[in-house]
């Protein structure tokens, strides 16, 4: 009796058995990688604002204090978005007449709020309280970036519940002297950037002087903090 | 529901049973103590089995509306494709809206909270109300007003409800059409002069009554401006004969007020002291629970009840004695014969009345100034002057019982003046008629004819909320608003006044009642705020008015309004008898309903899906009669009868009701609403279409049986822990698991360890799991049984705290209903006079969870401090959880309840807790966003979580403060205290899931004379 199949038929089988594999493989990662992608997270891209507000223009040109705008943030669980009455404090002033503040000026005529897309966003699961973080010396920045040098705002990172346990399993990597938190410009101890704390205690290192803080701030166990609901209710 | 599921339903739907079978049980002969839930338990119906041993019964899976076998699997294919897809879908870009000025007192994410007060029937209930950046979204009681001590009840948790209501009427209409308030303006100015030609003696106003001191002066400038006009109040559910009552005791109307503190001895003639809505609830309830404190020994009160129906009030009684509420007055007087009080007389009594009135009259005795009679406002005139003759002669007046003038203004005989008015109106003497708040074309008494004689009248107007019976009848409705939109006043049952504060601006911009009645006399823009601010500036002489104005609305009451008290003496002499129901007639008696009250609250949903106390019924009033009646009138549960009342009929169907009086029926009041929006529309039967003025609480009936098979929704009927009797030969697991622990205050000082005897508790290693030191904080709740009153208030507090959706009458009969909290009612003894106790039953979050082990995915875990997260957006809706719960408290999302659309309710919500959507298992997390809320709170000022500063809903609610919440790591905490105390005892204990819930057992105090409080 003849062969049904060709001998090539064997390297065909076990190719497609491999191939199968691959081509699963390729597209559940494909799914895992556009997810974390910024097409999914929003990570980096800077939205369309009534106003082209610049925190670079007025958090490092101007050196304004995050929390004249965010005054909420030591003390709620939402930071704040300045009321149209902050922003008129000083363009009442300065800039009165500027094109490009005109939807500002409307708002305070008007007494209509202005609409700003969110940059910063968390599932409607998650229960983010900035206090705490602050309380406990994390700063601004650790997860915001670099907001002094971005023009029009944008999410640093992808805020996905991976990256917040990064610090959650292991605080001692971000925390910072509560007296930091709101300098932008601050560095992480090194040799060359040694870190300085109030009672004169200096530290060269970042997991030492983590551990040090945890330690003086009360922060709770490991455990403790990736519990689910300390962050879901 | 197709004929199939019906059937379906009634083989396992609580309802049906065998009277016969479960008298059989009763009367064998029993060892230890029994108890039970329900009838069918004792029956031990084959539904009863299947509702012991599965939370959800077979047919909580059956497909909603006859599906086919090819839906299904269209429909699985079709889930399974979404189901991987619904997970990448991206998230929109959402936009943030700030303040264009922010208010100085807000801070973004953070709640205020506004003292206020909230106007029930004619008085205040103080209370609380949180608001998030403008919304309010809770309410809680005030714990600071002399009156409220903190406590609330289940109208104040469900009025937040009533606020968002989309079915609240949202515009001015005139017939019927939509309208303006400005030509009503022109309308009411040219009927108006008429009347000014006629000094208004064509003008009638109606309201509810009131006791607010701004209303009661703007009817005074109306009554000067038109000196023949007249204010009629109304309320179905009315207090004419505690009024009567006292003006046959007194010669004049005396308002009387309880001080339950200081009493040894409580004898109820059918008083509902401890029920929602009772004048003085939060307080009655908060020094009731006081003196039931074991721990006083013999200062322990004890409580005497002779009840016409089962209360939850009669329930905590050490004693009760259901008798015909006809009856109810002649053993007011043997009692009062017996403590030489004026009026007494001793009657023709049964044996056992009589032993239990000469109990009752020797421990009254005994306890001169220490005793209070309390007679319930739905009794003749005759047994109200005979309490007050008992407690004169009791020694009561200034001890227990307080006398002050009327807290009301200008209180009347309302059913006299709401006859007179129809009268009137019949006869063509009414031009104009302003209803305010009543809706009087559903409730007021038959025999008056009221929607004919209104529709002589000229010229109507009606003021309320919602558009209901009354509005169809009427020229004009002007929507009201909202007692959290509003500004006004009120004062409390003790008199203390309240200023009402808006939390919001009036939703559907509607006008107050102040605004509404100032329109007739001044300017119809003049604000509600003007009249009340100008009425208190005349009132309190204080220099800076301004800075005793804002103190008064922090604080949410006046200080030192309460109304002084007054020394009365009973007049004695003759006290009329009463006419009787002839003894061999069956009687009906007319209830207010625990929850919907006189129907007014007949479209809040959350309070038509609480389970009723103690028959556990919702969404529907029913026929309560007593087991041993319906079994000689050949009645089973759901049986429709007619009952007749003089000639008027309706149908309503059977609940044989344990511990109901024989020859006597119940008829809630406040169902079968026609008109008053999507959620109360024909829920129930109406017994107001049998009440008559003559008889407005009880009259003689006939019940004829005319259908048979109505389904009802009860609750109880599902989440069964345990069952008591086991037929011989049978074994069963969940057989006497000694859910309930009791003794007698004697049993108690002799053994005060009585709740762990025979009792197996297995030692705290044996488990698979190595042990889990909680080193933080380690949550804990202890629910003290003594105190609870079953009211139920904890329950709506859940579902208003945490977003809890309603599911309707249809999905409660599959036993599908969401309320985390639930309130057992078990019964022990005969079916003819059971004793009752409540059990609340939250999450137990044990420590050694059966939950969290059968998870797949990890959606329930346990927390650094022993809680037992759930943690939704992980739920994939297996159901494992819930098989494997022991306490059966875990509810499923099986269809979508939620209402995502409705803008209203979007604004109710609490936006610290998710809201839940289909297929998602969720359960009570002891209030987890407030734990957060008070540890991060600490955290910030760097120290330990305070006790006492978190506080669960349901704790905060209850007005009894039987619930008590806080860290078991801390020695000196309340909860760690009372989890100590020997009478302190687990749930189940023998499974070793370790509960961070545990209760405090029950003591009775019952009198040694007359036995047991089970067999009296």
């Amino acid at each position: 009796m003849a062969q049904i199949f060709h001998r090539s038929a064997n390297t065909i089988a076990r190719l497609s058995i491999i191939g199968v594999v691959v081509v699963v493989s390729v597209v559940l990662w494909a799914g895992l990688e556009i997810q974390r992608s910024p097409y999914a997270t929003y990570q980096g891209v800077a939205e369309m604002q009534p106003v082209p507000f610049s925190h670079q223009h007025h958090a490092e040109g101007d050196g304004i204090d995050c929390r004249y705008c965010h005054t909420s943030v030591e003390n709620s669980s939402f930071a704040g978005i300045p009321p149209t009455k902050t922003c008129m404090n000083c363009h009442s002033q300065i800039w009165t007449n500027a094109p490009i503040l005109e939807p500002v000026r409307e708002s305070y005529r008007t007494g209509k709020s202005l609409m700003w897309t969110r940059v910063n966003y968390l599932p409607d699961y998650v229960y983010f309280d900035h206090s705490i973080h602050i309380n406990k010396g994390v700063g601004c920045a650790s997860c915001h970036g670099p907001v002094d040098k971005m023009p029009l705002m944008y999410e640093a990172y992808s805020l996905r519940m991976e990256w917040c346990l990064n610090c959650h399993r292991a605080p001692e990597k971000m925390l910072r002297p509560r007296a930091e938190v709101f300098n932008m410009a601050y560095q992480q101890p090194s040799h060359d950037h040694p870190v300085t704390l109030a009672d004169g205690k200096v530290f060269t290192d970042q997991i030492a002087l983590g551990s040090e803080l945890k330690h003086r701030y009360n922060v709770r166990s490991v455990e403790g903090i990736t519990s689910c609901s300390t962050c879901h209710r | 529901m197709d004929k199939e599921g019906q059937r379906k339903s009634e083989a396992v739907c609580p309802g049906k049973m065998e009277l016969a079978e479960a008298r059989e049980k009763l009367s064998r002969a029993k060892s230890g103590p029994q108890y039970w839930r329900s009838l069918e338990e004792l029956a031990q119906s084959e539904g009863f089995y299947e509702m012991l041993h599965r939370e959800f019964p077979r047919q909580a899976s059956v497909w909603p509306e006859g599906a086919s076998r090819r839906d299904f699997l269209k429909l699985m294919t079709a889930s399974m494709a979404l189901a991987g897809l619904s997970a990448c879908v991206k998230q929109p870009l959402e936009p943030i809206v700030p303040y264009v000025r922010q208010p100085n007192e807000v801070v973004p994410g953070n709640p205020l909270f506004f003292a206020s007060a909230m106007p029930f029937g004619a008085y205040a209930l103080p209370v609380l109300v949180e608001s998030h950046e403008g919304r309010p979204t809770k309410i809680e009681g005030n714990p600071e007003h002399p009156a409220g001590l903190g406590g609330s009840d289940v109208f104040m948790q469900a009025s937040i409800l009533d606020m968002y209501d989309p079915d609240r009427a949202q515009t001015i209409t005139y017939l019927g059409e939509l309208n303006t308030w400005s030509d009503y303006a022109i309308a009411l100015k040219g009927a108006l002069n008429s009347q000014k030609a006629i000094k208004g003696a064509g003008l009638r106003i109606l309201s509810r009554p009131t006791s607010s001191p701004t209303m009661a002066s703007l009817m005074e400038q109306v009554q000067a401006a038109f000196p023949e006009s007249k204010w009629v109040q109304w309320e179905p559910v009315n207090r004419d004969n505690v009024r009567a009552g006292s003006q046959a005791a007194f010669g004049q109307y005396i308002e009387t007020r309880y001080n339950l503190e200081k009493a040894d001895i409580i004898l109820s003639l059918d008083g509902d002291f401890l029920s929602s809505g009772y004048p003085g609830f939060l307080y009655y309830a908060r020094q009731f629970a006081t003196r039931r404190n074991p721990d006083l020994r013999e200062k322990m009160s004890r409580f005497y009840s002779i009840q016409s129906t089962p209360t939850n009030t009669s329930g905590k009684a050490d004693h009760r004695l259901p008798v015909r509420a006809s009856e109810v007055e002649s053993l007011a007087r043997a009692i009062a014969a017996g403590v030489g009080a004026a009026g007494g007389a001793s009657g023709n009594l049964r044996p056992e009345q009589q032993k239990f009135v000469a109990a009752a009259v020797k421990d009254l005795q005994a306890h001169r100034g220490a005793a209070v009679v309390i007679p319930g406002d739905n009794q003749p005139p005759a047994v109200h002057a005979l309490a007050h003759a008992m407690n004169q002669a009791l020694g009561a007046n200034g001890n227990t019982v307080i006398y002050t003038a009327p807290v009301e203004a200008k209180p009347q005989d309302q059913t006299a003046a709401l006859k007179e008015l129809a009268g009137d109106m019949s006869d063509g003497k009414v031009d104009l008629l302003l209803i305010m708040g009543s809706n009087p074309v559903y409730d007021a008494p038959v025999d008056f004819g009221f929607a004919e004689a209104m529709n002589r009248v000229p010229l109507r107007v009606h003021h309320s909320l919602y558009n209901n019976e009354t509005t169809e009848l009427v020229h004009w409705h002007i929507n009201g608003t909202h007692y959290l939109e509003e500004w006004g006043d009120t004062r409390s049952f003790d008199g203390t006044a309240s200023i009402i504060q808006p939390l919001i601006a009036p939703l559907y911009n509607g006008k107050s009642e102040y605004e509404f009645i100032f329109s007739l006399i001044g300017s119809l823009e003049t604000a509600g705020y003007d009249l009340v601010r100008k009425y208190w500036q005349g009132q309190i002489k204080d220099a800076d008015f301004g800075a005793a104005w804002r103190k008064v609305l922090n604080d949410g009451f006046i200080p030192n309004t309460a109304l002084p008290a007054r020394t009365v003496a009973a007049k004695g002499g003759e006290i009329p008898q009463t006419k009787r129901v002839n003894p061999d007639a069956m009687e009906i008696i007319f209830r207010r309903d625990p929850l919907i009250y006189d129907g007014s609250r007949a479209n809040n949903a959350w309070l038509q899906e609480t389970p009723q106390p103690i028959t556990n019924l919702c969404w529907d009033n029913a026929v309560l009669i007593s087991p041993n009646q319906a079994k000689h009138s050949g009645l089973v549960t759901g049986d429709i009868v007619e009952i007749e009342v003089n000639g008027r009929k309706v149908n309503g169907p059977i609940w044989p009701q344990p511990g109901h009086p024989d020859n006597s029926i119940t008829v809630f009041l406040g169902y079968g609403r026609t008109k008053c929006g999507n959620v109360g529309a024909g829920v129930g039967f109406s017994g107001y279409r049998l009440r008559s003025s003559d008889a407005p609480w009880y009259a003689e009936t006939k019940i004829r049986k005319v259908g048979f098979g109505y389904p009802f929704a009860h609750p109880q009927g599902f989440q069964y822990i345990d069952f008591s009797d086991l037929p011989p030969g049978k074994s069963d697991d969940l057989y006497g698991r000694h859910v309930i622990r009791k003794a007698t205050l004697e049993d108690f000082i002799r053994n005060p360890d009585f709740a762990h005897e025979n009792i197996e508790s297995p030692p705290p290693e044996m488990t698979l799991y190595p042990n889990y030191q909680y080193t933080e904080l380690k949550w804990g709740m202890t629910i003290d049984m003594n105190s609870c009153i079953g009211c139920k208030t904890c329950i709506v507090a859940c579902q208003a705290e945490n977003n809890i959706p309603v599911v309707g009458k249809e999905q409660t009969m599959r036993g599908r209903q969401m309320q985390w909290l639930r309130v057992d009612v078990y019964y022990e003894g005969g079916t003819e006079n059971p004793a009752m106790y409540y059990q609340p039953i939250p999450c137990q979050q044990c420590e050694n969870a059966p939950c969290e082990v059968v998870c797949p995915v990890g959606a329930t875990v346990h927390s650094t401090e022993g809680l037992n997260d759930m943690i939704y957006n992980r739920c994939v809706g297996t159901r494992y959880c819930s098989n494997n719960c022991p306490y059966k408290v875990r509810r499923f999302n099986f269809l979508l309840w939620q209402d995502w659309s409705t803008p209203q309710y979007k604004m109710m919500r609490n936006p610290e807790v998710s809201v839940r959507s289909r297929g998602v298992m969720e359960k009570c997390t002891y209030c987890i966003q407030r734990i957060a809320h008070g540890r991060i709170n600490a955290e910030r000022e760097n120290r330990q979580v305070r006790d006492g500063e978190v506080v669960t809903a349901c704790q905060q609610a209850c007005p009894a403060g039987a619930i008590v919440f806080g860290d078991l790591n801390d020695p000196n905490s309340r909860v760690t205290k009372l989890a100590r105390q020997q009478r302190n005892y687990h749930l189940l204990e023998d499974l070793n899931t370790r509960p961070r819930t545990s209760y405090l057992a029950v003591v009775q105090n019952p009198n040694p004379e007359l036995g047991t409080s089970e067999s009296s």
